[in-house]
């Protein structure tokens, strides 16, 4: 029987350990390759990829606007940040809150009617009142599906996924009924903040778009980091994503886990959520939700599900919210392509990781 | 059954039949795939790309069906992108399929511009009035169209393969010890392919019921969580057809009361009527999973975990 020579293929082989090179280098060559395939689905869609590209990435930072659009980035990076770090934090424990734009929802929705109750009443304590409500908002959200899977074993992605339609209902609610402006001559939509300094999220900095809401991020930015690195919740939360039968030995109780990763990131989404409404969003309208929410998931991964890496990550989405509206209105670019795009780098950025994990060999195929 | 209004019983169980067709084929692939091992989060986002994709091909061809089997096409593309990430690249199944739904929405609704507003070619029944207009069994045996006989169809062959067929042990090895099965011989990532293209196809079909039957006619975000609790019945279901069947059915039956009530004016708020398919999808949930931990409730051993050979 004659044999005869076989191809020579790539095999996947697995690494002793993560490669540290490629962990950090992912991000980049995801980004790279999105870039590469947006470009030709650009070209597709009859536009001048680089002129597209350049738009996205490159105006809003030094472009004829940039004194403008740069403050905006900070405004749209704020809630991806606060958001994405609250569900790193329990995707790092394999709990996975994905319901995150309904917490965000109840979140503003609860802090402006706290806001809203007292209207027109002008004293120092409403706003940090309205904090507190909206962070309660969002972390009552996420206590049902963290209690019904410590309770009832209830898979917590189905059920925070469910409770974002239903948080949605009661958004079209508030702003058609229990929260309408009263002097708003029918139109739904709640009062406006803007004419409410004693509730309004105000910018602090305007150049910069710094508000509270980025003040957060940027402070819980670091808390997180401190948590996960110094502190015994955030071992525990590491020891429970990469060995969850080690972490039991070690005497971590899953459903506390639950309830600390889930109440935590409904928390965060919450306050992101009080911060909008009260500021860039102005009202409690039927749609004044983006999609923050779920954006935020792949700001998380982009970050490595590293509180550092995911201010870097919620800046470079912001870039493609606010480049994605300049193409928008100069280049006629779909806002739809932009979520292909964003879609599209979460996509590479899962297929690149195989390389932190794996390394690829030559091999002679035996056939 | 005063608070019903003036709800035909027959009608309803009429409409639920057709109301449950997308989520039925939905939850029957994804059936599929997690017996396989394999937990794709995308379903929604399969769904919502059928929907499109078999709305395009019926509207530019003038044919229902191959309508149907664009959006089968369509939701298998977008199911392989799954795949080569999850058994090439061995990315993380619950992120991909997050990935995915996020992706097929963005990309359903840019390639549904310039597709609103237009009316599909129409499916009708499948069998002549003579039939349909006989009284009760006419509605709910008889009225129907032809998908609505081809995913109860789908029900019976998936049990009958996955329960007495050699393919159906195989996929049922591959999601239960997917050592065992690659120590048998069987290409496990191989069979997952498979499995994961069957469920793309599946759930893009129900997702062209949407846009082609239930609708219809082409929005952006047409499924609107359908896939999300096709993944719920599937759990509802112990991953077992028949009970996809009944979920799907009951889903259904809810959905449909609920736009009845609405319409009736049953003095209930709409908003809260409307919220209540998600509010019945999460307290089944809670049922279905209350105390029974781990093997109990019937999950493939190996689901959502991903398989390298390592030699």
């Amino acid at each position: 029987m004659d044999r005869k020579w076989g191809v020579v293929v790539l095999r996947l082989e697995k690494r002793p350990t993560p490669s540290r090179f490629w962990l950090y280098a992912t991000p980049p060559v995801a980004v790279i390759l999105t870039m590469i395939a947006g470009g030709i689905l650009f070209a597709a869609m009859g536009k001048n990829p680089f002129e597209v590209i350049r738009t996205i990435f490159w105006d809003p930072l030094f472009g004829e606007f940039a004194f403008y659009l740069r403050g905006q980035l900070l405004v749209k990076a704020g809630p991806l940040i606060l958001i994405a770090i609250g569900l790193a934090l329990g995707f790092r424990a394999g709990i996975w809150n994905i319901g995150a734009e309904g917490q965000y929802i109840m979140g503003a929705i609860i802090g402006a009617s706290v806001g809203l109750a007292v209207f027109p009443t002008e004293s120092r304590w409403i706003f940090p009142a309205m904090v507190v409500a909206g962070a309660f908002g969002g972390w009552a959200w996420a206590m049902i599906p963290a209690i019904l899977k410590t309770r009832f074993n209830t898979n917590e992605i189905l059920v925070s996924l469910m409770l974002v339609y239903v948080a949605e209902t009661i958004l079209a609610k508030a702003s058609t009924g229990f929260l309408k402006n009263p002097e708003g001559m029918g139109f739904p939509g709640s009062r406006n903040f803007s004419s409410y300094p004693a509730a309004q999220n105000a910018f602090i900095y305007e150049p910069l778009g710094l508000h509270w809401g980025g003040v957060a991020a940027l402070v819980t930015a670091v808390l997180a980091y401190i948590l996960l690195t110094r502190h015994q919740a955030g071992f525990q939360i590491r020891l429970a994503g990469q060995a969850p039968r080690a972490a039991r030995f070690h005497g971590v109780s899953p459903a506390r886990l639950v309830v600390l990763c889930m109440g935590l990131s409904g928390a965060l989404a919450g306050l992101a959520g009080m911060f909008e409404v009260t500021g860039p969003a102005g009202q409690i309208s039927i749609d004044f939700n983006t999609g923050y929410g779920f954006t935020a998931i792949i700001v998380a991964f982009l970050g490595r599900l590293n509180p550092l890496g995911i201010v870097l990550a919620g800046f470079l989405m912001a870039l493609t919210y606010v480049g994605g509206e300049m193409a928008s209105t100069n280049l006629g670019l779909p806002d739809a392509a932009i979520q292909v795009f964003q879609g599209m780098l979460l996509f590479f950025l899962l297929a690149v990781d195989v390389l932190t994990n794996y390394r690829f060999r030559l091999a002679v195929g035996a056939h | 059954m005063d608070f019903l209004g003036g709800i035909n019983p027959v009608i309803l169980i009429a409409t639920l039949m057709a109301s449950a067709v997308p989520i039925l084929m939905a939850a029957l692939g994804e059936t599929v795939v997690e017996r396989a091992g394999v937990l794709n989060l995308g379903v929604e986002g399969m769904m919502v790309i059928g929907a499109l994709g078999g709305f395009i091909v019926a509207v530019e061809t003038g044919s229902p069906v191959l309508g149907f089997i664009g959006g089968a096409a369509a939701g298998a593309a977008l199911s392989l992108i799954f795949a080569l990430l999850t058994q090439v690249f061995l990315a993380n199944q619950v992120a991909t399929g997050l990935a995915l739904t996020l992706f097929g929405l963005g990309v359903s609704s840019l390639g549904g511009q310039g597709y609103n507003g237009i009316k599909p070619p129409a499916t009708g029944q499948l069998l002549p009035d003579a039939l349909a207009d006989l009284p009760v069994v006419g509605p709910i045996v008889f009225g129907h169209d032809w998908m609505v006989y081809f995913s109860i169809a789908m029900t019976a062959v998936l049990w009958w393969v996955l329960k007495s067929t050699r393919i159906g042990l195989i996929i049922r090895a591959v999601g239960e010890s997917h050592e065992a099965a690659h120590a048998l011989g069987y290409k496990v990532n191989r069979i997952r392919l498979m499995c994961i293209a069957f469920g793309g196809a599946m759930a893009g079909m129900g997702g062209a019921y949407v846009s082609l039957v239930r609708v219809p006619q082409w929005v952006d975000g047409i499924t609107a969580g359908a896939g999300w609790i096709a993944l719920a019945i599937v759990v509802f279901a112990s991953w077992r057809p028949w009970r996809v069947l009944i979920g799907a059915y009951l889903f259904g039956g809810i959905t449909v009361l609920q736009l009845n009530l609405q319409v009736a004016g049953s003095g209930i708020p709409v908003e809260y009527l409307s919220m209540a398919p998600y509010l019945i999808t999460i307290l089944v949930l809670v049922i279905m999973s209350a105390g029974r931990r781990g093997k109990a409730n019937g999950a493939p051993a190996a689901l959502g975990q991903n398989f390298h050979a390592s030699r």
